[in-house]
């Protein structure tokens, strides 16, 4: 007997009453498209959980792959079997064998839900639990602190048995909360801060500000690839990328070195705010993280931000940089982002940038640049590219491998 | 011609080739250059390593391609042992490794290390409880073959990693150039830390292999120079054997999925067809052996090197079990530390088989081999 089934329970969702069913509803449709490779499974869902009916598809992949869908707060494998107490003690005693349970400690935990069933839950966890001691060697019971819990549920439909618990990745379903832009530069903390917003349930599109010949195709590419981790966690995911060279020159040549950081950020916030109303996005997604570089004092966010009242979250307002790279490293961007090429936010840069920008003076700036047409063009020649979880690396090379 | 020297080094694929010829002449750029194609060389490299990772369920940036399966061995044994030299001098390794293991650590024992050489059991197998006796304070290193290139038997290796998870101080190697799309092994949960694998041992190209470094694991280098494979193995790398190898490897474990059972089938086969011989003995255990490695003396009498050139009159090509023991008179140094006798290992041969052997060469090859037998057991008596 095998374990034939995956039992998803749902995170924070559960406490959205009347709206949980868009929430259910959509998670079971990232679902869906994370596992389209395993074409037997299927996915019945209910108010409270959800079961991945395996139908012989091997259960290991697909844990991996259900630990990056947010919304799932854990789930467990799960075998289910009629309401008949020589069943339940078989299905029971199948489920404990799948594990490396020798030497370990266990209880069973019943529960009634169908109270139609004949035996109370106390009876249940006396049978079943004798049972499985009497067929293995090496287990012993504790009811305290076991090492496997097996827990069966007795419902109407049918009684399920499940032994181990593996957390998800929390948060909200992707797509559930709106659709945001996120400000990806290639450095380590803005692929982070994507990820935080899709874990509260945004859905992203990234822009990202390519200056050739300052910024090489590898920079691009490395932006790509980022993208590309992050689909792990939101699917398909649009990238913009917006040519940024003209802009960075008039800004270079016509602002004064310390304030030219300033109008460089006033103007790619200008350009993002532009394909978000385009992409009808509601805000805008950045990696900032406060106090770390000159352009992210409050000062010069305050001066940087004037230009638009639409809401720019960052998740990473409240990390220290080692938080940051510890999850970049847990969700695989670290070592893409730490590559070593030139981004826009690199070139250019000031070398004694204000870190407390006057307001006024930054308009005074601006005002004699006749930036507008600049930025409506870089808009304008922004490439967009759908990069999606299972379409990797372009065709180019596919057939070489 | 039945080619039956499979452990030696198997046939490219065709598509491998293919793979290879595109990609060194369209992207025959330096991967370090700064330019678009370079810039393209280096994806393929990433890619290749990417889909490398993932076929052995590990990082890829626990991947360092090597120039093969002997580079990748010296640069496990010798990196860790220049690596952590202050933690310790002591190397655990078996009487039945390669060349390219107990080289280098011969070698070192000429620098001050000590190596202790574990003997095998009558079936070419070490055994756990040895690992775990020989273990001191100071070993830094236990090195055993997956699958050995003699007689095909398999070892311990996730018995030996669980040992070794007690002792965080001791790192694990595995030459897994015969086992890998033969035998499967999983290297996390088996706790191995370095892994060596070789390309045209699974139909892809010589000249391009790969060492598995677990993350956290560090080797000084034994190539040092422009810093690729991040600093790990300087040297400009072999982009189109590489992206050739990693085809291979695809290919090689699809061919697994498909014919492993296949493969046993036939292995099972051979055997019964030499068991009927009279005049060999089968070396290879019985249990707990590759599907592709067949291990046989022949009679007192017919020297193996001839025996060799004489079933390639009949275009049959099978293997002395040790490469270089065609000049001298050197005895299998498996089959002696299986405590089979001299005169025994001085008489191996080698049937190794890939995907590709068919059971319709069983007939013709058995019956070349026995006149083989035949006529040189005339000659010589």
């Amino acid at each position: 007997m095998n374990y034939d089934r995956i039992l998803i329970r749902y995170g924070e969702m559960t406490t959205k009453g009347k709206n949980r069913n868009i929430f259910v509803r959509r998670l079971k449709n990232n679902i869906a498209r994370k596992l389209q490779a395993f074409e037997r499974i299927q996915i019945e869902y209910m108010r409270d959980r959800m079961y991945i009916l395996l139908n012989g598809e091997p259960h290991e992949p697909i844990i991996e792959k259900l630990k990056t869908v947010f919304g799932i707060h854990s789930f467990s494998l799960a075998m289910k079997c009629e309401n008949d107490l020589d069943a339940i003690k078989e299905t029971a005693l199948a489920a404990v064998r799948q594990l490396p349970y020798k030497g370990k400690t266990f209880k069973v935990s019943a529960r009634r839900v169908d109270k139609q069933f004949p035996y109370r839950s106390d009876e249940l966890n006396y049978e079943v639990g004798a049972h499985i001691l009497r067929q293995t060697d090496g287990l012993r019971v504790n009811v305290r602190e076991p090492d496997i819990d097996v827990r069966i549920e007795v419902r109407q439909d049918g009684t399920y048995v499940t032994c181990r618990d593996i957390f998800g990745a929390g948060g909200l379903p992707v797509g559930t909360s709106g659709k945001a832009m996120l400000m990806l530069s290639g450095g380590i903390d803005s692929p982070v801060a994507g990820y935080l917003a899709m874990k509260r349930g945004l859905e992203i599109e990234a822009v990202h500000f390519f200056s050739p010949p300052f910024t090489s195709e590898r920079a691009k590419q490395k932006v790509i690839d980022l993208v590309r981790k992050l689909t792990t966690y939101g699917g398909r995911i649009k990238l913009h990328i917006v040519p940024f060279t003209e802009v960075q020159q008039a800004i270079y040549q016509g602002v004064p070195n310390e304030y030219s950081l300033i109008s460089t950020r006033r103007a790619m916030l200008r350009i993002t705010d532009a394909l978000r109303r385009r992409q009808r996005a509601l805000a805008i997604v950045t990696g900032e993280s406060l106090g770390q570089v000159a352009s992210q004092t409050l000062e010069s966010m305050y001066v940087i931000n004037e230009v638009t009242n639409t809401p720019i979250l960052r998740p990473l307002v409240s990390m220290d940089k080692l938080e940051i790279i510890e999850l970049a490293k847990q969700i695989g961007t670290h070592d893409i982002s730490i590559l070593p090429y030139e981004d826009c936010c690199t070139i250019f840069t000031p070398r004694a940038p204000k870190t407390k920008p006057k307001k006024e003076k930054v308009f005074h700036y601006e005002s004699q640049l006749d930036l507008a047409p600049l930025l409506e063009k870089a808009v304008n020649d922004t490439e967009t590219l759908v990069i999606d979880e299972e379409t990797g690396q372009g065709d180019e090379f596919a057939e070489l491998f | 011609m039945i080619y039956l020297d499979n452990s030696a080094t198997t046939k490219p694929f065709p598509e491998v080739i293919d793979s290879f010829v595109a990609v060194a002449t369209n992207y025959f750029a330096n991967p370090s250059s700064l330019h678009g194609l370079g810039m393209k060389a280096e994806r393929l490299l990433a890619q290749a390593r990417e889909q490398i990772a993932a076929m052995l369920r590990v990082k890829p940036n626990e991947i360092v391609f090597t120039s093969g399966g002997t580079e990748a061995n010296n640069f496990a044994i010798k990196g860790v042992a220049w690596q952590y030299q202050r933690r310790g001098r002591h190397i655990i390794t078996t009487k039945i490794e390669h060349p390219s293991v107990a080289e280098p650590c011969r070698q070192l024992e000429e620098l001050g290390f000590e190596v202790t050489y574990l003997p095998v059991d009558r079936e070419g197998r070490v055994s756990v409880e040895q690992v775990e006796r020989a273990l001191r304070d100071d070993t830094i290193l236990v090195s055993v073959m997956h699958v050995n290139n003699e007689v095909g038997t398999v070892q311990p290796i996730e018995e030996i990693g669980a040992l070794l998870s007690r002792y965080p101080k001791t790192l694990f190697h595995v030459d897994r150039v015969q086992g890998i799309s033969k035998v499967p092994l999983d290297l996390k949960q088996a706790g191995v830390d370095l892994c060596t694998i070789s390309a045209h041992k699974f139909h892809g190209l010589r000249g391009a292999g790969l060492l598995y470094v677990r993350e956290g694991v560090r080797l000084a280098p034994l190539i040092a120079g422009g810093g690729q494979e991040r600093q790990l193995r300087s040297g400009t790398e072999n982009v189109a054997a590489i992206v050739a190898m990693a085809k291979a490897l695809r290919l090689a474990l699809e061919r697994y999925e498909r014919d492993i059972g296949r493969l046993q089938a036939l292995k099972d086969e051979w055997l019964e067809a030499l068991l009927a011989i009279p005049d060999i003995e089968i070396n290879t255990p019985r249990d707990g052996a590759a599907p592709h490695i067949i291990n046989f003396s022949l009679k007192r009498g017919v020297k193996p090197e001839v025996f060799v050139h004489e079933l390639e009159k009949s275009g049959i090509y099978v293997s002395t079990t040790s490469a270089c023991s065609s000049k001298k008179k050197a005895p299998s140094k498996t089959l002696l530390a299986m405590g089979l006798g001299e005169d025994r290992a001085e008489r191996g041969i080698r049937i190794s088989l890939s995907f590709d052997n068919s059971r319709e060469e069983i007939a013709p090859a058995v019956a070349a081999i026995k006149q083989a037998i035949k006529t040189l057991s005339e000659v010589t008596e």
